[in-house]
């Protein structure tokens, strides 16, 4: 079958040019900027960031720290997963608890309980005090609209602010990595690479994921078209009725607002047939805060969001 | 064959080009349904009764507001044959510089015109540009044959005088193609059309399936800007001492015999070092650390070359710039100018000539340099930098104008005298 081999070819040389571009972002940003730090959740773009990170700097550590905001919604599973990770490689993991905002007051709880806004203020009130100037996310361009036009490297103001009419062009492939006193730089190494780019690189790499990437049997309750799981977020209501599913999760993120999808993918193969036959992006299928506007992820981006 | 093309659309506004990149992106089937559903909905709310298919791309609010697109948006998609980075670039005017930033790095470039209207002094404006960049391939979609009755002589006149215009700024005949089309209906976009029998040559998705690219000549000299220096210090590895970046062009294999610049030093290849073990041969694109056989002072912005065929070594450089920025250059400006990975002061000793967009010719000795103009300049350096032509080694060619003040990106900067191959 001449066309599957092409096939599985373009996908394999695909592969090691997306790898070598990330590679090639950290290795100029780890040249020119003092105090780069990698955003790692232990999700699936996250982990592969820090995969990513370990190749470009073998043999020697990765000359960065991590740094996880959480908002205390988290799964247990991913929690105890990015530990792991922290401990194995060796790495210093600095975590902003979302709770110790709320609980001295400069954040407040919102009505609907989900907390995923609220990430924004501990992240830039970290990135400042920490000093940091070069902030690494596992943003893709293909997850939205308003990601389609971000930069690899983007310049936040002091506020932590993305003014998309005044971004920097990108040309060849030249960083400006400039930036005044106060500002940084969000750098997105897997900018180019897409949801399925990321699986079939998980597979061909051997990537460890959190086990909730697979299919599971879960409590679910059904909220504003999505099956979310018990937690501390709130829920079920009483109105909202529990059912045992097989599921797993496209992406991972606040428990008030990331669902489940039902699923019996249980292997990385498996998750890359159902991918590739899903009609629903991955954000689309599981992720709430993205619906609350037309342009909902520009204007968080703006606020400082990722 | 590379498996990978990255493209970049260019035309004029209300082209169609926005309707055309939908038209890709459906039906290649990689639009989901989700997406088209929030198409659907804003098409609704704006009161249209057919779903507006630039609303895809088009994600800034201020560009919904207005109905254009503003900024460059990159769009994946892919068949069983290849992978596309599609660089969807704004037709405005005034947004030309996103047109030079998203065909910087495209092998390939998607033209627009409408048919009804043929080439246009936008047309030749966006050629130039994409020749000034030297991207490699062209295709012009004359879009919208359905509106003239898919009349054969119409598209024939446009792509002869399109084969003409490309010819005079460098393109060979076999890298100019001409595709009639009909984005909003589908004709010769992913389908053949039924419209147009007298057309024989490929659909544009078959083309840009089987497009030969060719990154990098295989004969082009080797040319590795060191980017970073890892040294782990770690018990395991004491003594280790590799220089990491990205090969800029041509190849390296253990053994080759290398020169280090701007000192002059010389080495042989020892090991080329990734996380997967050692290479026998690395190439251009690949992130690889190279590991030299003699202990030399080497560190960032240092360029590891050949040594057989040597950059040219200058404080004096001869440049098209391509004006990005809304402040203008004069004469005796101060910048920084971005190589590989050195980044060295410049004073900008002379503009020597404007590129004229209106008539395609040149003038001489302008006052300045504004938004969107490609002009010829001298700069002079605070050092010694190791440079190709960006003719012949666009990746060590290739510089950025930074201002020093703020570290905007003022310009794209192309070595050599490319500049009097344009409209002269």
């Amino acid at each position: 079958m001449t066309t599957l081999e092409a096939a599985t070819d373009a996908a394999r040389d695909n592969l090691i040019a997306l790898e070598s571009e990330a590679i090639h972002i950290f290795r100029e940003v780890a040249g020119e900027f003092d105090r780069p730090v990698i955003l790692f959740s232990g999700g699936k773009d996250s982990t592969l960031l820090l995969h990513l990170a370990i190749k470009a700097f073998w043999p020697a550590p990765v000359p960065f720290p991590l740094l996880h905001v959480d908002t205390g919604h988290n799964f247990d599973e991913v929690i105890e997963f990015r530990d792991r990770v922290v401990e194995r490689h060796g790495l210093r993991l600095i975590v902003a608890h979302v709770q110790d905002w709320i609980d001295d007051g400069r954040l407040t709880e919102r009505p609907d309980g989900t907390r995923n806004p609220l990430q924004t203020q501990p992240l830039l009130d970290t990135i400042t005090e920490h000093k940091f100037d070069a902030v690494f996310g596992g943003g893709r361009r293909d997850e939205e609209r308003a990601r389609a036009k971000e930069r690899i490297f983007s310049l936040r103001n002091a506020f932590g602010q993305w003014e998309p009419r005044r971004q920097r062009p990108e040309l060849w492939n030249l960083y400006n990595g400039r930036h005044r006193p106060g500002e940084h730089v969000r750098v997105f190494p897997l900018s180019n690479w897409t949801e399925a780019d990321v699986w079939n690189y998980i597979a061909r790499e051997g990537v460890e994921l959190p086990s909730i990437y697979y299919a599971h049997r879960r409590e679910v309750y059904r909220r504003d078209g999505m099956w979310l799981t018990e937690g501390p977020w709130g829920g079920p209501r009483e109105d909202e009725v529990v059912k045992e599913l097989t599921v797993r999760y496209r992406t991972v993120g606040d428990g008030s607002c990331t669902g489940a999808v039902e699923s019996t993918a249980a292997s990385v193969a498996d998750v890359i047939a159902e991918v590739q036959a899903s009609r629903l992006t991955e954000r689309g299928a599981t992720r709430a805060d993205d619906r609350l506007s037309e342009a909902a992820m520009e204007d968080r981006k703006r606020e400082g969001y990722f | 064959m590379s498996s990978l093309l990255r493209l970049a659309t260019a035309g004029s506004v209300d082209d169609g080009k926005s309707t055309l990149v939908g038209r890709l992106l459906y039906d290649t089937k990689s639009v989901l349904a989700d997406q088209l559903d929030a198409v659907q909905r804003a098409s609704v709310d704006r009161g249209l009764s057919t779903p507006d298919l630039s609303l895809l791309v088009d994600g800034l609010r201020s560009e919904r507001e207005q109905g254009i697109t503003i900024d460059v948006a990159y769009r994946y998609f892919a068949t069983p044959r290849r992978s596309f980075v599609l660089a969807d670039t704004p037709g405005h005017v005034q947004y030309t510089r996103n047109t030079v930033t998203g065909a910087s790095t495209a092998q390939l470039a998607v033209l627009l015109v409408d048919a009804r209207k043929g080439v246009v002094e936008q047309t030749r404006r966006h050629a130039a540009v994409l020749a000034l960049l030297g991207v490699p391939r062209l295709v012009l979609a004359v879009n919208k044959v359905d509106l003239i009755g898919y009349d054969e002589e119409a598209f024939t006149v446009i792509a002869k005088e399109f084969s003409a215009h490309a010819a005079s700024l460098g393109y060979a005949e076999g890298s100019v193609l001409a595709i009639p089309v009909s984005a909003l209906v589908g004709d010769n976009v992913a389908a053949r059309s039924e419209n147009t029998p007298w057309y024989q040559g490929p659909t544009l998705l078959e083309h840009l399936e089987s497009v030969p690219v060719a990154p990098d000549p295989h004969e082009a000299p080797f040319r590795f800007p060191v980017q970073y220096v890892i040294r782990p210090r770690t018990p395991e590895h004491p003594d280790y001492r590799g220089y990491a970046g990205q090969i800029a062009s041509g190849t390296v294999r253990p053994g080759d015999e290398i020169v280090v610049l701007p000192q002059g030093s010389r080495s042989t290849v020892e090991r080329i070092d990734t996380h997967d073990g050692p290479l026998d041969e690395a190439g251009s694109g690949s992130s690889v650390t190279v590991v030299l056989a003699d202990e030399l002072d080497i560190s960032r912005g240092d360029l590891i070359a050949t040594a057989h065929a040597r950059p040219r070594l200058t404080d004096e450089l001869t440049a098209a710039l391509c004006w990005l920025s809304g402040k203008e250059l004069r004469q005796g400006a101060k910048v920084l100018v971005k190589h590989g990975t050195r980044t060295v002061q410049a004073l900008v000793e002379e503009i020597t000539a404007r590129f004229d967009e209106q008539t395609l010719s040149t003038v001489d000795s302008p006052e300045s340099l504004e938004l969107n103009d490609i002009g010829s300049v001298r700069l002079r350096l605070s050092e010694e930098i190791p440079v190709d032509d960006y003719a012949k080694s666009p990746r060590t060619g290739a510089f950025l104008v930074i201002d020093p003040k703020d570290g905007d990106t003022l310009a794209a900067g192309l070595v050599g005298e490319r500049f009097s191959t344009l409209g002269a």
